[in-house]
C-alpha cells in the first residue's frame, strides 16, 4: 500500500454528479433484497393480498368513466372510455409512486441512513424497480380488458407500428418520476412543508396531465388553457403511452415532441441526481 | 504496516435550536455567498462544544480540527466524556454524514458495529432479516450464505429463525442483530461498546466476540468505550476527546491516566479535606466535616505501602436526632471498578444524638494492589432518605515493597492483591 493511494476520501467537497456505478454494482445484492422486501412486505397480513393491485386501478377507472365520460361527456373516440381511463391510470400510478416514494427517501429512511453508509441511490432505485412489478401486474389487467373489448366487443382498436415505444415510455416515466422526486427530496428533508405540498400537489397534477382525458379534448373544449398541457412533459408521456397502446391517431404524437421529452427527462434526472448527491452527504443533520 | 486511516483537520459544525424560518434566511445567505464564490459566512462563527455552558452562538463545533492517524492492525481507543464528540466522530467515519471541513482518507472499507439492527423489517423472518441486514452492512449474498449457520447459532435464536421478527422479544432482536454485525469482516471496524446489550449471558458473549475481533487477526479497530478497564485491555493507542477537540494522544495507559486525572482533579494530591459548615456536603440533617487518610501511627499520608493498614477518618456532624442513619464507604480503583463496599450500621447505635461523630475505617494490610484508589462516601437512612450520594472525597496511592526494600517494577494484574499462600509438596521420593 502506497501512502498516496487512498480507497476513498470523506470530505465536504463534492463533484456535481457523482453516481458511482461500480459502488452500486457492489451493492447489487442489497438492491435485490430491497426490491424483494418492498414487494413481499406490502400486503403481508392482508386477506386478499396482491388482489389489491387490481382493485385500485379498476375502481378508479370506473369512477373516472362515470365522472368524466358519462357526466362531463369527454370523447375518447373509438377507444372505450373505461379502457382509456384504465390505461391512463396505470401509467399515472407508476409515475406517481416513483415520484412520491423518491421524494420522501431521506425522511422515511432516516433511521437506517443515520447509522450506516451505502449508496443512497439504491433506495429510490429499488422503489422504482419494485413498483415496476406492480405496474406489470396492472398491465396484465389492462391487456385482459383490451382483449375483451377488441375481441368480444368487436371494438376497432389494435396496436400499430408505435407499439415498440411502449417500453420506452415506461422507462421515461420512471426516469422523470425519479428525477422530479430526487429534486423534491432535497427540500423535504429540511422543510416539512414540502411533503405536505407534494401529497396534494401530485393529486392536482394528475388532472392537468391529460390522465382522464385525451390532450385533444382539452385543446378543443378550453383552447385558452391548452398551455397547461402543451408545456407539461408529463401530459406528453401519458398521451404517448396511450398512443403506443391503442394505435389511433386521435391521440397526439410527434417525433419532435418525443425527442424533446426524452431530453427533458434526462436533464431532469441529472439535475435530480446532482441535488440528491448534495443532500445525502449531510441530510442527517437537518432531517 | 502503514497508515490505513488518516483524519486531517476535520471539523463538524451543528446548528443549535430549531429548523424554522431562520434557517431559510441562513440558507439563502449561504447560497448567495456561494454563487459569488465567497466563503460560507457561518463557518467563521460557532461556539466550543461545552454542553453545560450557555450558548452564545447559533452554531456549535461538535468537532474542531481533529487530526489523527491509524496504523494498519492497530486497535485505537477513543475516550471522552458524554458529549465530547465521540459519536460525531464515529458518524463521520462511517460516512453517515460528512465533515464541515477537513478530509478523512482511508485505504480500507470501514464498517461499524453501531448500526445494530439497522434495517430490520418486522414483517420479514429472522433469516430474511439476516440477509437484508448483512447486505445493508455491505456483505454480499454469498458471504452471508457462507456464514448464516454461524450467525444463527451465535444469536441463539434457532427456533425462531423462520418467524417474522415482529414476534421476537426485544432481546432476541438485539441478539440476532448483533450476531450479524459481529460477523462482518471489513478492513477497519468501528466498535461502540454501548452496544453490549441483552442479558448477562449474551453480554459476556458479545464482549468476548469484540475482544476476539480486536485482538485476533490483526484487524484495524477503533474502539469507543467508557469502560477504562476494557479500553486498557483491548487497545494499544488512544486519543482523548474533550469538548470536540483532541486533548491527548498516545499510549493507551497514558491516555487513560490523563482522562481519569481530568475527571477527578478535585481530590488530586490531597491527603485530607475539610469543609466548613456552610459548604459541607450533606443535608440539614447530617453533614460531613472532614476526611483524611492516616497510617497506623496516626500520620496523615496520601500514599501507603501495601503492608500497612490504612486508616480512613471521617468526621461528620448530626444536626438533628437521627434514626437508622448509616454511612457507607466504597473504594474505587483507577478504572472505576468498585473494590468493595462497607457500611457503618453494624457498628453503631440505631439512635444518633445531634453532635460530632468520628468514624475510623480500617483497611487491612496486604489487601490492595498497587495503584490509586478513590474513597467514595454515601450516607442515608434506608427507605427514608438519601443524604449523600457517592461523594468521591479523597484518593490515595498504594505502593508495594519487597523484602529487599525496592518497589516492584511491574504490577500484578488484579483489583486486589491479598497475600495468598501456596502449599507445594513434591512427590519425587514417594
Amino acid at each position: 500500500m502506497k501512502d498516496d493511494k487512498w480507497l476513498y476520501e470523506i470530505s465536504s467537497k463534492q463533484s456535481l454528479i457523482n453516481l458511482n456505478f461500480k459502488e452500486i454494482w457492489n451493492y447489487r445484492d442489497l438492491l435485490f433484497l430491497f426490491v424483494k422486501r418492498n414487494i413481499v412486505t406490502v400486503y403481508k397480513q392482508t386477506v386478499i393480498g396482491p388482489l389489491w393491485f387490481f382493485i385500485q386501478p379498476l375502481f378508479t377507472s370506473v369512477i373516472f368513466t362515470l365522472v368524466f365520460n358519462n357526466i362531463a361527456a369527454i370523447d375518447t373516440g373509438i377507444i372505450p372510455a373505461f379502457l382509456f381511463n384504465l390505461a391512463g391510470i396505470t401509467a399515472w400510478n407508476y409515475f406517481k409512486v416513483c415520484l412520491v416514494s423518491t421524494s420522501s427517501t431521506f425522511r422515511t429512511n432516516a433511521g437506517i441512513f443515520g447509522k450506516v453508509y451505502f449508496p443512497r441511490f439504491i433506495v429510490p432505485l429499488s422503489n422504482v424497480i419494485s413498483n415496476l412489478l406492480k405496474f406489470g401486474i396492472q398491465c396484465v389487467i389492462l391487456i385482459g380488458f383490451y382483449i375483451y373489448y377488441a375481441v368480444y366487443m368487436g371494438k376497432p382498436i389494435a396496436p400499430d407500428g408505435y407499439v415498440w415505444l411502449f417500453p420506452v415510455y415506461i422507462i421515461l416515466i420512471a426516469v422523470l418520476g425519479l428525477g422530479i422526486g430526487m429534486i423534491l427530496s432535497t427540500f423535504t428533508t429540511k422543510y416539512r412543508d414540502m411533503s405536505i405540498l407534494i401529497s396534494f400537489g401530485v393529486q392536482l397534477l394528475m388532472y392537468i396531465s391529460a390522465v382522464p382525458f385525451p390532450m385533444a379534448a382539452l385543446k378543443e373544449k378550453v383552447p385558452e388553457y391548452s398551455w397547461v398541457i402543451e408545456y407539461n412533459p408529463i401530459a406528453y408521456l401519458m398521451e404517448g403511452f396511450r398512443r403506443s397502446v391503442f394505435g389511433t391517431d386521435m391521440l397526439y404524437f410527434s417525433w419532435n415532441s418525443f425527442f424533446v421529452i426524452i431530453a427533458i427527462c434526462i436533464v431532469t434526472f441529472l439535475i435530480g441526481l446532482a441535488m440528491f448527491n448534495r443532500t445525502e452527504k449531510t441530510f442527517i443533520d437537518t432531517v | 504496516m502503514g497508515v490505513i486511516l488518516k483524519a486531517e483537520n476535520i471539523s463538524k459544525q451543528y446548528r443549535l435550536g430549531l429548523v424554522g424560518t431562520g434557517t431559510i434566511v441562513h440558507d439563502l445567505n449561504r447560497f448567495w455567498h456561494r454563487i459569488r464564490g465567497k466563503e460560507d459566512p457561518y463557518l467563521k462563527i460557532g461556539a466550543v462544544n461545552d454542553r453545560s455552558a450557555k450558548a452564545n452562538s447559533e452554531y456549535v463545533w461538535a468537532l474542531k480540527d481533529i487530526n489523527f492517524e491509524v496504523q494498519e492492525g492497530e486497535v485505537l481507543g477513543i475516550i471522552g466524556k458524554n458529549g465530547a464528540g465521540k459519536s460525531t466522530l464515529l458518524k463521520l467515519l462511517s460516512r453517515v454524514t460528512s465533515p464541515t471541513t477537513g478530509v478523512i482518507k482511508t485505504k480500507g472499507r470501514i464498517a461499524s458495529l453501531l448500526e445494530v439492527g439497522t434495517g430490520f423489517h418486522p414483517e420479514l423472518t429472522g433469516r430474511e432479516n439476516i440477509y437484508l441486514n448483512g447486505a445493508i452492512l455491505g456483505m454480499t449474498k454469498a458471504e452471508i450464505a457462507s456464514k448464516i449457520d454461524e450467525i444463527v447459532s451465535f444469536s441463539g435464536c434457532e427456533m425462531y429463525i423462520d418467524t417474522p421478527t415482529k414476534r421476537y422479544s426485544s432481546g432476541m432482536t438485539v441478539r440476532l442483530a448483533f450476531a450479524v454485525a459481529a460477523h462482518l469482516e471489513p478492513d477497519i471496524l468501528v466498535i461502540d461498546e454501548v452496544l453490549a446489550v441483552g442479558d448477562a449471558e449474551f453480554q459476556k458473549k458479545a464482549i468476548g466476540k469484540m475482544q476476539e475481533i480486536s485482538q485476533g487477526g490483526g484487524r484495524t479497530v477503533l474502539f469507543v468505550s467508557h469502560n477504562m478497564a476494557s479500553v486498557k485491555q483491548l487497545c494499544t493507542r488512544g486519543i482523548v476527546l474533550e469538548h470536540g477537540e483532541v486533548v491527548f494522544t498516545g499510549d493507551i495507559n497514558k491516555c487513560v491516566e490523563f482522562y481519569l486525572k481530568k475527571e477527578d482533579k478535585f481530590s488530586e494530591g490531597k491527603k485530607q479535606v475539610f469543609w466548613n459548615e456552610k459548604e459541607a456536603p450533606g443535608t440539614d440533617d447530617f453533614i460531613l466535616r472532614s476526611v483524611k487518610t492516616k497510617n497506623a501511627k496516626g500520620e496523615i499520608l496520601g500514599s501507603f505501602i501495601n503492608n500497612q493498614t490504612i486508616h480512613i477518618y471521617v468526621e461528620a456532624q448530626a444536626r438533628v436526632q437521627l434514626r437508622n442513619m448509616r454511612l457507607n464507604f466504597s473504594l474505587f480503583n483507577s478504572e472505576e471498578v468498585i473494590v468493595f463496599t462497607s457500611s457503618s450500621h453494624m457498628f453503631e447505635k440505631v439512635e444518633k444524638e445531634p453532635g460530632l461523630y468520628n468514624y475510623e475505617i480500617v483497611i487491612p494490610a496486604h489487601l490492595l494492589n498497587q495503584g490509586t484508589y478513590k474513597i467514595s462516601l454515601q450516607a442515608g437512612m434506608p427507605g427514608v432518605k438519601q443524604i449523600l450520594y457517592s461523594l468521591k472525597a479523597l484518593s490515595f496511592d498504594v505502593e508495594k515493597i519487597t523484602d529487599s526494600g525496592t518497589t516492584y517494577s511491574t504490577v500484578l494484574p488484579g483489583v486486589v492483591a491479598p497475600e495468598i499462600s501456596w502449599n507445594i509438596k513434591d512427590q519425587l521420593n514417594a
